[in-house]
């Protein structure tokens, strides 16, 4: 089966409106640029979106908060955008902020084929609600739905035309999880190779959870917070 | 003299044993990195994936690709090493962190935190610090004793959304350093030159004041 594709647009042809989309990346680190600008450009509608952040105003997921793309957003941090702010506190975002680990979790969950996990986070908190919660040990833990997302968009540094992704440093973060949890995986990747040219040792994702894979062009790899130290 | 935020960080600094390994919240607590005692080695976790964080890098080496939990730019040490979000926190909450340093808006008697919402104000949203709170062994909260407002930040009861409930040992404000115990807050040091009684009356639940208490030394 081939799953390389030519290019970010032909990779998401077929995300209708309403999608539920697994974005990987954290803050601006790690993020599918290539996919996030053709879903901008296709201008998908009414996009259910789980992925730690938000973007920032003018990049990221910011893009498609700003064209009206997203029905719903569930995220663990959405400080810095302005956009979002606006449209949760004015009702036109569904929001579901929950804790960081939870989200991972989740996904993970779904990637391992587990329907569920149960976490210490957020028990006595409002993110409790209406969830079960059982004792183990002697301590209360939530059961966590594992996700169920329709597609999973991931950013890798290499990968071959196997769909086997190795990430670069930070920039792993949520791909892994995500890139295993999609019904339908896409990934972009930096460098595309062929197989038998990344070391079977280090790859990150199996090739059997990516569906689809094409070379990324363009990276812009924004910088959110800039912090250096002086020389000397 | 109320502490800056370096000061708190610094005495903060003195907690830390050899071998730690220590998550570092947004803020003060960063800070704390700038003042790991000499002869003690601790290796700082970053929850967005990273163990073995080192400093800001020089000007013109900064990597897109490696940032900390608070978005900076960052550079690793030898010996440290990448991971996903999902071990990161399996690490996290398996209790394998020795230390997290976070900051707050309010800190209960009985050690409930608020740090992630101000209804109808502000939503940035919890990150990783629900996880940290719930699973950490050992928290230490490094924040101002008041807010803008000079209202006490230590509270009978929190008034914000929880982050966590029952989790918070040890707080280090501008103005003391206080313990958490099973009868309230529990003044431990001051500040060089606040008296006992300042630090009572910016207090809002008990303080229990036992004795002569020592001033922080730096």
């Amino acid at each position: 089966m081939n799953k390389v594709f030519k290019n970010a647009d032909e990779a998401v042809k077929d995300i209708a409106d309403g999608a539920t989309i697994m974005m990987g990346g954290f803050g601006l680190c790690g993020i599918p640029e290539n996919c996030i600008a053709a879903l901008v450009k296709k201008d998908v509608k009414n996009i259910t979106c789980i992925s730690n952040n938000a973007g920032v105003d003018d990049f990221g997921i910011g893009l498609m908060l700003k064209n009206r793309q997203l029905k719903k957003m569930i995220a663990s941090y959405v400080g810095e955008n302005g956009e979002f702010e606006r449209q949760l506190l004015s009702g036109e975002l569904d929001v579901e902020l929950i804790p960081q680990g939870t989200l991972a979790t989740r996904c993970m969950a779904a990637g391992y084929g587990m329907p569920a996990v149960f976490t210490l986070a957020g028990v006595g908190t409002e993110v409790a609600a209406g969830k079960e919660v059982r004792n183990f040990n002697g301590r209360d833990y939530l059961l966590e739905m594992a996700f169920d997302s329709d597609f999973a968009i991931v950013k890798a540094w290499k990968g071959d035309k196997a769909g086997n992704l190795i990430y670069k440093e930070t920039a792993r973060n949520f791909n892994p999880m995500m890139a295993m949890a999609g019904k339908i995986t896409i990934a972009e990747v930096e460098e595309l190779v062929e197989p038998g040219e990344l070391d079977p040792n280090i790859i990150h994702t199996p090739g059997i959870y990516v569906h689809r894979i094409f070379k990324g062009t363009g990276y812009e790899k924004r910088i959110e917070n800039r912090t250096v130290r002086k020389r000397g | 003299m109320a502490l800056t935020k370096e000061q708190i960080a610094q005495r903060i600094a003195k907690e830390l044993q050899d071998g730690y390994y220590v998550n570092l919240g947004i803020g003060i607590p960063t800070l704390v990195a700038n003042y790991i005692p000499n002869g003690i080695n601790v290796t700082l976790q970053s929850e967005n994936g990273l163990l073995g964080m080192g400093p800001f890098p020089y000007e013109g080496e900064e990597d897109p690709d490696l940032i900390n939990a608070g978005k900076q730019t960052v550079t690793t040490i030898p010996g440290s090493v990448f991971f996903d979000s999902a071990m990161s926190f399996g690490m996290i909450r398996a209790g394998k962190v020795d230390l997290t340093v976070l900051g707050a808006m309010e800190v209960s008697e009985t050690g409930d935190i608020a740090n992630w919402k101000i209804p109808g104000k502000m939503v940035k949203g919890m990150g990783g610090a629900m996880d940290l709170v719930a699973a950490a062994k050992n928290i230490i909260v490094a924040m101002m004793h008041t807010n803008p407002k000079g209202e006490s930040k230590l509270l009978p009861q929190c008034t914000l959304p929880l982050t966590g409930v029952k989790c918070i040992r040890k707080i280090v404000t501008d103005l003391a350093v206080i313990d958490i115990t099973e009868d309230g807050f529990k003044l431990i040091e001051r500040a060089p030159g606040v008296s006992a009684d300042e630090i009572r009356s910016k207090t809002v639940g008990t303080l229990i004041v036992d004795g002569d208490i020592p001033e922080m030394i730096f």
